[in-house]
């Protein structure tokens, strides 16, 4: 086994997510079967190689410094599920 | 011939010589999409009301003489393009009441150019799929067999297409999610170079991998979706300041005297026979052309699916974090407190494949896998990119098949997500490299199902795509065969 079932459930405390038991176990079975695929990669050989992020790397991309229009508050906070007069509403953070 | 059937090219014709209004076109389209809409699903909106005020005043336009390259033409957008006032989706119950405060930058373009929106199509959830199944909204029909995918993600926006729905359409390609969709349902789509097309307002799912590109029904519209879409964003960091040509002047050159290279890793083991007769058959017009075929090597080919499959999910999972209930989107009413909120929302916002691809991606980034898994993918992703670097010293551009099979049938491979994964073999190793690809259609099976074939050329030379595309369209005759709906 490359993942255990006990590491699913941290993995998806890590990504804010929850599963039933029959749907870890599900995910356990399946990331198994992924991650024993990814396994080829070790054939390759990367001695030396830089690791490549982008296709086309930019360096830099820098704009000038000016002040420019913004979403107003109100078109910012249209789409939000709870709202209290300029602020996001959540549930309570802290006890 | 209806309206709705024809081309950019054509229909602006008619407009220029007052044979049509954009009233007539939408009006058409719009009775298509009543007629085949049902069996078809390539839309989750449709904006019907809005269409007809775009048109309306297309043709005041019109009338003034005033007509721009896209005036009063009705184009559809896949659901992942934000489009202000109106509801951008993904195709996910995360998103399903969002909308947008803004427009993309191809949006803004398009609609600049004096196009005229038919609404948002169907897709796999956040892009994530290669067959249109996994959308909230329900499935998509590949219009050639309704009992078959018409590929993915963007399957609405290939099906529109070619079930005459919209006269063209914009989608996203982050591991083939253009080309696919356009080989399995039998129209032209391309996927440009990265950085090439702006990206803002793009909903990202991997963003060293998407691209935006059109769909179009012969390959002279997509030189002209492509003179609209292409250049520099200020608004995006990764969009590159070069210049664009004048894509339609690539259309009549011809490829006499071209080097095409046959890449030998592509004709693996299990690739349907139908599909590599057709695309064998292509190789021969091409060389009828004056084109000269040549073997080339891909070696890094077999390790591409891996790569893609660390990467993609990897940055997905980064990506993906910013839906967490409390900005836009579903809010779950369950948790007592904030994790709880989080988590709930989550779990009931996303389906399983977005799921499935947020758990692997957070995995191979997390403490202790994280040089096993990215670093490693990253590394062998180089090795790639240098595959295709060698492989155009050689060649002008390479001629692939697109698909290893023509459309499967619904239900087929949901089940098993790395076979779902396995049918876009093809064009991963594209966006990994970040060149372009182009599929025009090149053939059909003897159950009637389209074969496309995939043009890939080097950083920025989507014009060499379309004078290769071009020629071929030109000398195939594949006849205009259309789907009975």
């Amino acid at each position: 086994m490359k993942i255990e079932k006990d590491e699913v459930t941290h993995v998806a405390r890590l990504a804010r997510l929850e599963f039933t038991e029959a749907e870890t176990e599900k995910f356990t079975a399946q990331l198994n079967n992924i991650l024993i695929y990814m396994d080829m990669l070790n054939r390759a050989d990367t001695t030396g190689v830089e690791p490549m992020t982008h296709a086309i790397a930019q360096k830099n991309a820098f704009r000038e410094d000016l002040v420019k229009e913004s979403l107003s508050r109100e078109a910012t906070l249209a789409n939000a599920p709870d709202v209290r007069g300029d602020f996001f509403r959540v549930p309570k953070v802290i006890e | 011939m209806e309206l709705n059937q024809l081309t950019i090219h054509e229909l602006q014709e008619k407009i220029k010589a007052g044979e049509t209004t954009s009233t007539e076109i939408v009006q058409a389209v719009f009775r298509r999409i009543d007629a085949v809409e049902k069996d078809v699903h390539a839309y989750i909106l449709l904006t019907r009301e809005k269409a007809l005020e775009g048109a309306a005043h297309a043709d005041e336009e019109i009338k003034k003489g005033n007509i721009k390259t896209l005036t009063g033409i009705p184009i559809a957008l896949k659901d992942l393009l934000c489009t202000k006032g109106v509801t951008t989706t993904c195709a996910s119950h995360i998103l399903h009441n969002y909308v947008p405060p803004y427009d993309a930058t191809v949006v803004e373009k398009l609609r600049d150019a004096g196009a005229v929106f038919t609404g948002k199509t169907n897709m796999d959830e956040f892009a994530m799929g290669s067959s249109t199944e996994t959308s909230y909204f329900g499935i998509t029909k590949n219009p050639w067999d309704l009992e078959r995918i018409p590929g993915g993600s963007s399957g609405g926006s290939a099906a529109a297409v070619v079930a005459d729905e919209c006269i063209a359409s914009i989608g996203s390609d982050t591991g083939g999610s253009i080309r696919q969709p356009a080989a399995l349902c039998g129209v032209v789509g391309m996927k440009p170079t990265y950085g090439r097309v702006s990206r803002y307002g793009l909903v990202a799912f991997a963003s060293s991998l998407d691209q935006i590109g059109p769909f179009t029904k012969d390959v002279e519209d997509c030189a002209i979706m492509m003179n609209i879409l292409a250049g520099y964003d200020p608004r995006e960091s990764t969009s590159v300041p070069v210049d664009v040509p004048d894509y339609r002047q690539f259309l009549s050159r011809g490829i006499g005297g071209w080097k095409v290279g046959i890449p030998k890793e592509y004709f693996i083991e299990g690739i349907d026979a139908e599909v590599k007769d057709a695309i064998q058959q292509t190789i021969k017009v091409i060389e009828g052309m004056g084109a000269k075929c040549i073997e080339v090597s891909l070696p890094h080919t077999e390790y591409c699916l891996a790569v893609y499959y660390i990467i993609a999910p990897a940055e997905a999972s980064s990506n993906l974090a910013r839906y967490d209930g409390v900005k836009y989107g579903f809010r779950s009413l369950d948790g007592r407190d904030l994790m709880e909120m989080y988590k709930k929302s989550r779990s009931a916002g996303f389906g399983a494949e977005v799921k499935r691809r947020i758990m692997l991606g957070t995995y191979v980034l997390s403490s202790g896998y994280y040089d096993a898994y990215y670093k490693k993918a990253s590394q062998v992703r180089a090795l790639i990119k240098q595959d295709f670097d060698e492989a155009f010293k050689q060649c002008d551009v390479l001629l692939t098949p697109t698909t290893p099979t023509p459309a499967f049938k619904i239900g087929e491979k949901t089940d098993d997500p790395l076979q779902m994964y396995l049918s876009d073999i093809f064009t991963i190793s594209t966006n990994l490299a970040g060149i372009p690809g182009m599929v025009v259609p090149c053939g059909f099976t003897r159950a009637g199902l389209p074969v496309g074939v995939q043009f890939l050329a080097g950083h920025f030379e989507e014009g060499k795509l379309i004078q290769i595309a071009a020629a071929y369209e030109k000398n195939a005759n594949l006849g205009k065969r259309r789907p009975k709906l």
